[in-house]
């Protein structure tokens, strides 16, 4: 099959960018977007020309480096998979396809389709964690945690910080990334110390960093790819509700 | 009272303050068509109710000074919030398929809430200014139900009639947008905020749209 991309091209940060429109011959259904790709990329290079900078890392959709946002969707049109995961059977032959970069004021571009996520390294910095003294590793038995709230944590544990909820969010709101960490730490025993703390520091960090207000779309849960639901959102604000006034 | 502003200027925070002021709108809407099926009564039912209101008029002033103050919060905290989220999101996608992944609703909360301001503007303008006017009572009736500008004007039943339906619009996804930004969505409570809000999106706008269709399509008949 072969496929007609539309890609967004910028050198660095500073420059200004453009689309620029590439044919993809040869390709197999069997190849993953990014394989297709990466064999664009090496007939640019063999042209002499500037391959496509593209962020990828693990390639099986858990280490949270990709995203692209590709024909309007982020991680594509398919749901509950990262980019890394699309493959091209997804896709008509012949079919246009545009491939943008996330677009948020707080995810800056690097280049091409690479942007800058290190507000949520800043935002988990800010308490996304639970501190822990050092010394001997204690029984996991000693400390009871009921089954359904270790299996809501760890739903929302889950979370790779891809930023597609930010990407998809009409507000570039990082609100269900933040949810997640406060969701997933507040249902666990471990993480009652710094709850309060947790909760007004990550909203403070993430309002810093530039990410818009949650007009409750639901768009971020449908684009996740973890498929990490609102319900999170809705524990942050009552966790940022109780912390303020209580 | 350092908290309470830290609170306040939150981007939490200021979803409170429009959920709350949202729902406390909501309420108003409950009184205000309970008042509204006085005229299916007939003129001198709904001009006798409308006397016993201007018989307590400085309780109705104190409560329209408050009312008027949560419309106020509501709308300037969402232009504020409009004007932050949009610098938060300044380069727009070539292609997005938002209606893959969220409702219209959702999407147009501004341009539906813009359009009932306009429409309350009007509404004000005109039946709340001209009771203020009438003071030898009597001529509510036939300020509503008149052509002048009431719903025997083609142009005003239209507009009541649109702007009742993007009320419908707005609080689709406003009222259990409220309900989700309190945290008061648990999963075992979704269906009944669900359920509740049809009463508010739909039943009550419906309740609103059927005034201005019974006296001025059925019964004015312009």
């Amino acid at each position: 099959m072969q496929v007609f991309l539309k890609v967004w091209r910028q050198a660095d940060a500073k420059s200004e960018g453009q689309f620029v429109t590439y044919t993809v011959e040869n390709v197999t259904e069997d190849m993953s977007f990014f394989e297709m790709l990466d064999m664009l990329n090496n007939q640019l290079v063999l042209k002499g020309k500037e391959p496509i900078a593209f962020d990828h890392d693990c390639r099986e959709g858990i280490c949270g480096t990709c995203g692209l946002f590709i024909n309007g969707r982020a991680h594509g049109p398919l749901r509950g998979i990262t980019t890394c995961q699309l493959h091209m059977r997804s896709f008509d032959d012949g079919a246009n396809i545009v491939v943008e970069p996330w677009r948020a004021e707080a995810f800056p571009v690097i280049k091409d389709l690479i942007v800058d996520r290190t507000a949520f390294d800043r935002i988990i910095s800010a308490g996304g964690y639970i501190s822990v003294n050092t010394g001997g590793v204690p029984d996991a038995n000693t400390i009871p945690v009921p089954k359904p709230k270790a299996d809501e944590a760890f739903d929302a544990a889950t979370c790779i910080g891809c930023g597609a909820c930010v990407a998809t969010c009409k507000n570039s709101s990082a609100m269900l990334f933040v949810a997640a960490k406060v969701s997933h730490l507040a249902l666990l025993p471990q993480g009652q110390v710094e709850r309060k703390q947790r909760a007004l520091n990550l909203v403070a960090a993430m309002d810093m960093e530039g990410f818009g207000a949650c007009t409750n779309t639901g768009a971020c849960e449908i684009e996740c790819p973890k498929e990490i639901s609102i319900v999170h959102i809705a524990r942050l604000n009552r966790e940022f509700l109780k912390a303020s006034l209580l | 009272m350092n908290w309470f502003f830290r609170f306040m200027n939150s981007s939490v925070g200021k979803k409170i303050i429009m959920a709350t002021t949202g729902l406390l709108l909501c309420s108003f809407l409950i009184i205000h068509l309970f008042g509204n099926l006085f005229l299916y009564g007939g003129p001198e039912l709904f001009n006798t109710y409308v006397e016993r209101l201007a018989s307590i008029k400085p309780l109705i002033r104190v409560i329209e000074v408050i009312l008027a103050l949560i419309f106020l919060f509501h709308i300037i905290n969402s232009l504020w919030l409009t004007l932050s989220n949009r610098k938060a999101n300044p380069v727009k996608y070539e292609v997005n398929r938002a209606q893959d992944n969220s409702s219209f609703f959702s999407r147009y909360m501004g341009i539906t809430g813009s359009i009932v301001f306009i429409f309350l503007a009007v509404h004000l303008s005109t039946f709340w200014y001209r009771f203020q006017i009438d003071h030898d009572g009597g001529q509510f009736y036939r300020i509503v139900t008149g052509d002048a500008v009431g719903f025997n004007n083609p142009y005003i039943t239209g507009l009541y009639i649109l702007a009742m339906i993007l009320l419908g619009f707005h609080l689709r996804h406003g009222f259990q947008s409220a309900f989700q930004t309190f945290g008061l969505r648990y999963n075992k409570y979704g269906k009944l905020i669900e359920a509740i809000a049809v009463l508010f999106w739909f039943a009550i706008p419906l309740g609103f749209v059927l005034i201005p269709i019974y006296f001025g399509l059925l019964k004015g008949g312009f």
